[in-house]
């Protein structure tokens, strides 16, 4: 398995992802047998079913949005690039990127990357509005099955009327941004890879 | 200015404690140690031969007449504080403490010509020092320690024995400079003296940190070494002690204080794990008498501190581990007036030690035994600073490699600025085998604390303003914030988990996972586990809320009818209503029992009420719970969250003009008050409760009703 994994990348792909990541080459390559162990296939992707093999994500309350967020609209599988795609949004800011001049496009670890991708995990019909459904249907997720739906619901609730600001029931993603502008995301959402 | 008038009051109440104080003359040689030693018979006013209709006999009650007055003197001080106008937000109040301790030892002194109580070395760790850490350990902010204890400890582990070694050596090097007068101090003084001396205290921290409202990772670094640096302090000053009293120190006896600092760590670490899983446990008994419900919780939390001090574990590590072990059960067992209870009296009792503790220093200060040395104490009081600042430097530089969120050179500059000493070093140096210079070390301490609370207490607020320190951030917690946190802590744990990387979240999952599969069931009573993090936010902020209103006017009004208009937000609806419902509800007396207080049992009796409310909404019956006691329990929760709809009927009833501003007035039947009409006629006669204490109260028993069920 460790063999293949060094020949099967090349140093071209390796240079995009780094471009469009961030990431060094040392992460790169890590992740990427990483990648392929998941692999079971070897196909050079990853379908549910590798992701649903992983023994602590099947207990994760979130487990399926997680994986969920790995694949793009609609397809089944994910390449290694996707992969790295959506790693990149927890790689940690560091201050010397701050110096530099920003680039042409927001880096996907940003703040308000990093916002978004916790946002779609709420927002499954990407109709960019968190409704009273989806908020609840997360919330009974992660609360299990002790609370009753009312006090859900009354939960769900409060939890909307402290986002909405513009009355619509429904928290779109600025005002998401809003609640969450006192936690400090970026170093929540930030795993530090090992070099 | 006008506020200012209750201060010459205060001040009267102390001339009036000083001279109680200084009056009895009692006959001993040395300094007497706080009110422990009323054992003689003093004179007292005797007629010869006939029977007294008026006798004073001071010295039956000497004792706690002495300590009361002490206590009363140091809480009034502290009440004065808070009176004296722009005071507080220039000196802390430590300063302010100190300072009427030295004017009372002045006055002591002054009148009785001898040296006034000091403050023995037993009461304070015996007595004034536990509350204070056990209320420090009590409201530690869990997650933010643990998040942090890695460089907490480095800190405090490391960043102690650095500064122990450093200022002991270099003191030594100045004894040698200086022989003449300072050519008796050996190494191992030095040593000694350095190992009391370059501890940070956490009273003194604890007591200015407060007032300065630094961003949280700050405030818990700084606090959680002064903390934990305790065992290193303990450690090494019984090492030291105990080779002052051997013939020789070998290497293998430096080897054993190695190992004995890893013992007591890890020794009080345990017994305040083994304390706090016990207490835990007994809590979940504590259902049938809550009343004695928060006792449990201090006895144990002071007998893991007994326990550990008597095998010469670091007791300060023993309370604080007993007492966020046994937080998150007992506060899922006991009953909310009890939670509130022991959050109380914890900070009370913490707060009069405190008093106690920087009133006392200040008496103490005014001592006979007094021994000056300029070069000793301006280079202690020099190299306390320097070492201090280099050693924070350097850990620094190195921890924060491995830290998630670097520590700024401001923050580096707080922490080893707020290295503030206090009442330990004191009592250590008293705890010295006498020889030649114990005083000049005395003395030497007295400098350094003094120095550290007045100068760079009193400065490190402007600093921290100057240098734009990250501040705290001061909203509540919002539901959502909780919600949303949680959202990301599972987050990253997943991620974590596909990227293989054992980080944080992983390990707090895994715990997690065993303190529910586990600890949790074992204890927590089968009742109150149902309760989830988000849950407890949630009630928390609807109890605040609740809270909060106290401050407002209370709507003190008899007759149901003239209650005034109810306001437009959802909440301020559902609390007002929500009083209405703790005044019907006091109707239902049941008979007084011991054992529980008589909001508790009511509550029981107000779940049948909640039944036999009209249901309007079509809620969803709570399928997940077959059996009827959890019924009743999802029918109280449905009960309270609709009592808002269903009793805006009854207050609108006497009232039909003026539909209220709930939530959804047109799901309201306004033809229902049928039902609840009763209810009303009740409420009238029983309005004279004071509404504050109703909020509080009523939204304890709503809470208490749910987790009774």
């Amino acid at each position: 398995m460790g063999s293949r994994a060094s020949t099967l990348l090349r140093e071209e792909e390796i240079e995009e992802i780094k471009k469009e990541t961030g990431f060094s080459h040392s992460q790169i390559t890590r992740l990427y047998s990483r990648f392929t162990s998941l692999d079971k296939g070897e196909n050079g992707t990853l379908s549910r079913e590798d992701f649903q093999r992983i023994p602590e994500l099947a207990i994760n309350p979130l487990g399926d949005r997680i994986i969920n967020a790995f694949f793009p609209e609609g397809e089944d599988q994910v390449n290694f690039k996707g992969f790295m795609r959506t790693l990149a949004h927890f790689r940690p800011i560091e201050d010397n990127e701050k110096n530099k001049n920003p680039p042409a496009t927001e880096p996907l670890n940003s703040r308000t990357n990093k916002l978004l991708f916790a946002f779609r995990l709420y927002d499954l019909d990407r109709d960019d509005k968190i409704s009273r459904d989806e908020l609840l249907q997360v919330l009974r997720m992660m609360v299990g099955v002790n609370i009753s739906d009312d006090q859900l619901g009354s939960i769900a609730d409060r939890t909307i009327q402290e986002a909405d600001t513009n009355g619509d029931t429904c928290i779109s993603f600025q005002e998401f941004m809003k609640v969450l502008e006192k936690v400090d995301v970026e170093q929540k959402m930030s795993i530090r890879f090992l070099h | 200015m006008a506020a200012l008038w209750p201060l010459p009051l205060l001040l009267s109440q102390h001339l009036w404690a000083c001279l109680a104080l200084t009056l009895p003359d009692e006959p001993h040689d040395g300094p007497p140690s706080v009110g422990f030693d009323a054992s003689h018979v003093g004179p007292s006013v005797d007629l010869p031969g006939a029977l007294r209709v008026f006798s004073l006999d001071y010295h039956h009650v000497q004792a706690p007449f002495e300590i009361v007055l002490w206590i009363m003197l140091a809480s009034l001080a502290k009440l004065g504080f808070h009176w004296s106008g722009r005071v507080p937000a220039v000196v802390p109040e430590s300063c302010v403490l100190i300072m009427v301790g030295l004017l009372v030892g002045g006055v002591i002194y002054g009148v009785r010509h001898s040296a006034p109580p000091t403050l023995s070395a037993d009461a304070f760790f015996l007595f004034l020092l536990p509350p204070i850490v056990l209320d420090a350990g009590y409201f530690l902010p869990g997650r933010l320690f643990f998040e942090n204890l890695g460089t907490i400890l480095w800190y405090a582990v490391l960043g102690t024995l650095w500064n122990v070694v450093g200022i002991g050596l270099s003191l030594y090097g100045v004894c040698l400079l200086v022989p003449d007068s300072l050519g008796d101090i050996s190494l191992l003084h030095c040593l000694l003296f350095g190992s009391l001396i370059a501890a940070v205290d956490p009273v003194a921290v604890l007591s200015v940190f407060q007032e300065m409202h630094v961003n949280e990772q700050l405030h818990i670094l700084v606090f959680g070494e002064s903390l934990l640096n305790d065992a290193v302090t303990v450690v090494l000053y019984k090492l030291f002690e105990s080779f002052l009293r051997l013939p020789s120190v070998t290497g293998l006896d430096v080897l054993v204080g190695g190992c004995r600092l890893i013992v007591v760590g890890l020794g009080g670490f345990f017994v305040g794990l083994f304390f706090g899983l016990v207490a835990a446990l007994t809590s979940r008994f504590t259902s049938r008498a809550q009343v004695i419900a928060p006792l449990f919780v201090f006895l144990y939390s002071y007998l893991s501190y007994l326990t550990s001090e008597m095998l010469h574990f670091s007791g300060i590590t023993a309370i604080v581990t007993c007492a966020v072990t046994m937080k998150q059960y007992v506060e899922a067992n006991v009953s909310e007036r009890s939670n509130t209870s022991i959050q109380y009296f914890l900070k009370m009792w913490s707060s009069v030690s405190e008093t106690l503790i920087f009133v006392f220093l200040g008496v103490s200060t005014i001592q006979d035994i007094h021994m000056w040395s300029w070069p000793f104490v301006c280079s202690t009081l020099l190299l306390c600073l320097v070492w201090r600042a280099t050693g924070v430097l350097l850990l620094t530089a190195v921890v924060n490699k491995l830290r998630r969120n670097a520590v700024t050179f401001r923050d580096q500059f707080i922490i080893a600025y707020g290295g503030l000493r206090g009442a330990i070093c004191f009592s250590l140096v008293f705890l010295i085998d006498d020889f030649p210079k114990k005083r000049l070390f005395i003395t030497t301490t007295i400098v350094v604390i003094l120095f550290t609370v007045f100068v760079q207490g009193m400065t490190i607020k402007p600093l921290v303003e100057l240098l734009d320190v990250k501040r705290k951030k001061r909203a509540l917690p919002t539901v959502s914030e909780e919600i949303h946190s949680r959202l990301l802590d599972h987050l990253l744990s997943g991620i974590e988990d596909v990227v293989g990387y054992w980080g944080q979240h992983y390990w707090k999952d895994r715990f997690e996972q065993f303190n529910k599969k586990y600890l949790r069931r074992f204890l927590i009573g089968e009742h109150h586990r149902a309760r989830s993090s988000i849950l407890r936010v949630y009630q928390e902020l609807e109890r605040r809320e609740q809270q909060g209103d106290e401050e407002a006017p209370p709507l003190v009004d008899p007759r149901p009818g003239g209650r005034p208009l109810l306001p437009e937000e959802m909440d301020s609806i559902r609390r007002i209503l929500s009083r209405n419902l703790q005044n019907f509800n006091k109707k239902q007396t049941p008979a007084y029992s011991r054992h529980t207080l008589h909001q508790d049992a009511m509550a029981m009796t107000a779940l049948h009420r909640h039944q036999s409310l009209p249901e309007r909404h079509t809620c969803n019956r709570s399928t997940l719970c077959p059996q009827r006691a959890e019924g009743e329990f999802s029918k109280s929760y449905r009960g309270r969250a609709r009592l808002s709809r269903s009793h805006t009927v009854c207050s609108a009833s006497p009232r039909r003009s003026e539909p209220p501003d709930s939530v959804d007035p047109t799901a309201l039947n306004p033809t229902q008050p049928s039902d609840p009409e009763p209810a009303e006629e009740q409420r009238s006669p029983l309005h004279r409760a004071p509404i504050e204490r109703a909020t509080k109260k009523q939204l304890s028993f709503v809470l208490e009703s749910e987790t009774r069920q």
